[in-house]
């Protein structure tokens, strides 16, 4: 029953982190077992976004190398009681864990928890097939700029080339104003290009920011982003969700940006 | 469609043109076969075909497609569109 979501983007920066953290948190406020790997080995950052870097005792690499269990690398999260994260080793690199290893880590994992997300780094390299290692479907995070989804294009192939059953997209970052004068991709055009399911559109939000900077993700809350993750993560769980229509929302949009600037 | 339509036109929403470098360029890199290669392949084709007819090379357009398949992703192997405007049939 459990499921092993791999998120990945090619490019960096385009928010997988962000919408790990935030998946993760909204699958556990739905009452879910949620295991989150930071698999970006050397440039740990999932622990900040979720603000429990001061609790890391063990780390990925150390589960590895049999220096500990795996129970006692995972960090109980401080607001859901089923959510664990397992954060990565900052002073190692990508060559201290294998796909074999991760297989081997993800399998058990795989038997206490209902949802194993993998927060997958940049690039293409080795810590990109370490994260997919286990992996039984995955989100791709894309922006609505070219060198962004050339790279998501290039994971999707990789992705189908390693035979991930399930790959959906996520458009983040999306501009509404840019896109309604033209002078950015709507989402449509992302997804017509890219021709995988979408599974999520996530406007770009300075709320996003402030959440990080806070350590607490938005899911949940009534930003548009946290409802935007909301919407995703209730699909994840196989409901049929519309995607938010942001078109006639800019009136509520605006107020609530005014809201956040009078606090 | 065309390649072509993109050095015609000079004002372009960039959200447009965003859209159609990105089509030409996923074309090469998911077929690795880069833009000099094409109009490499475009001019022979164009040689070859002037042997028996008068072409357009000026306007003649290659392509190189992928057949989707109803959920989405790209299954069947890729198939080159040339579309070469006869200027006589006689030569």
């Amino acid at each position: 029953m459990s499921e092993v979501i791999v998120v990945t983007s090619g490019k960096g920066g385009v928010g997988k982190t962000t919408t790990t953290a935030n998946l993760g948190t909204g699958l556990a406020a739905m009452g879910k077992r949620v295991a989150l790997i930071d698999t970006d080995i050397g440039l740990r950052n999932l622990d900040v976004v979720m603000g429990l870097e001061n609790r890391i005792v063990y780390n990925l690499v150390d589960v590895v190398e049999g220096k500990c269990r795996i129970k006692q690398a995972l960090i109980r999260d401080k607001r859901y009681p089923g959510l664990y994260l397992m954060p990565s080793a900052q002073t190692r690199d990508k060559t201290a864990v294998t796909p074999p290893q991760m297989i081997k880590m993800v399998q058990s994992l795989r038997e206490q928890f209902d949802y194993v997300l993998l927060d997958c780094p940049a690039g293409i390299e080795q810590g990109f097939q370490n994260a997919i290692a286990g992996a039984d479907r995955a989100f791709v995070i894309t922006t609505p700029e070219v060198s962004s989804i050339r790279d998501a294009d290039r994971i999707i192939g990789l992705l189908e080339a390693n035979e991930i059953g399930r790959t959906d997209l996520v458009v983040n970052k999306i501009k509404i104003d840019m896109v309604r004068r033209g002078d950015m991709m709507s989402v449509s055009d992302v997804s017509d290009i890219l021709a995988i399911p979408l599974i999520g559109i996530v406007p770009d939000d300075e709320n996003v920011v402030i959440a990080s900077n806070q350590g607490e993700p938005l899911v949940g809350n009534a930003t548009l982003a946290g409802r935007a993750y909301t919407n995703i993560c209730m699909r994840v769980l196989g409901q049929e969700i519309p995607f938010l229509n942001f078109e006639k929302r800019i009136s509520i949009w605006t107020r609530v940006t005014g809201i956040f600037h009078r606090n | 469609m065309g390649v072509l339509h993109i050095f015609q036109k000079k004002e372009k929403d960039s959200g447009k043109l965003a859209k159609d470098r990105l089509k030409i360029l996923l074309i090469s890199d998911r077929i690795s076969c880069s833009p000099e290669t094409m109009e490499k392949l475009k001019m022979d084709i164009a040689r070859v075909i002037s042997k028996y007819m008068k072409v357009d090379t000026g306007n003649m357009e290659i392509q190189i497609t992928k057949e989707e398949a109803k959920n989405g992703r790209v299954v069947k192997s890729p198939i080159l569109y040339a579309n070469v405007p006869i200027l006589d049939l006689k030569h």
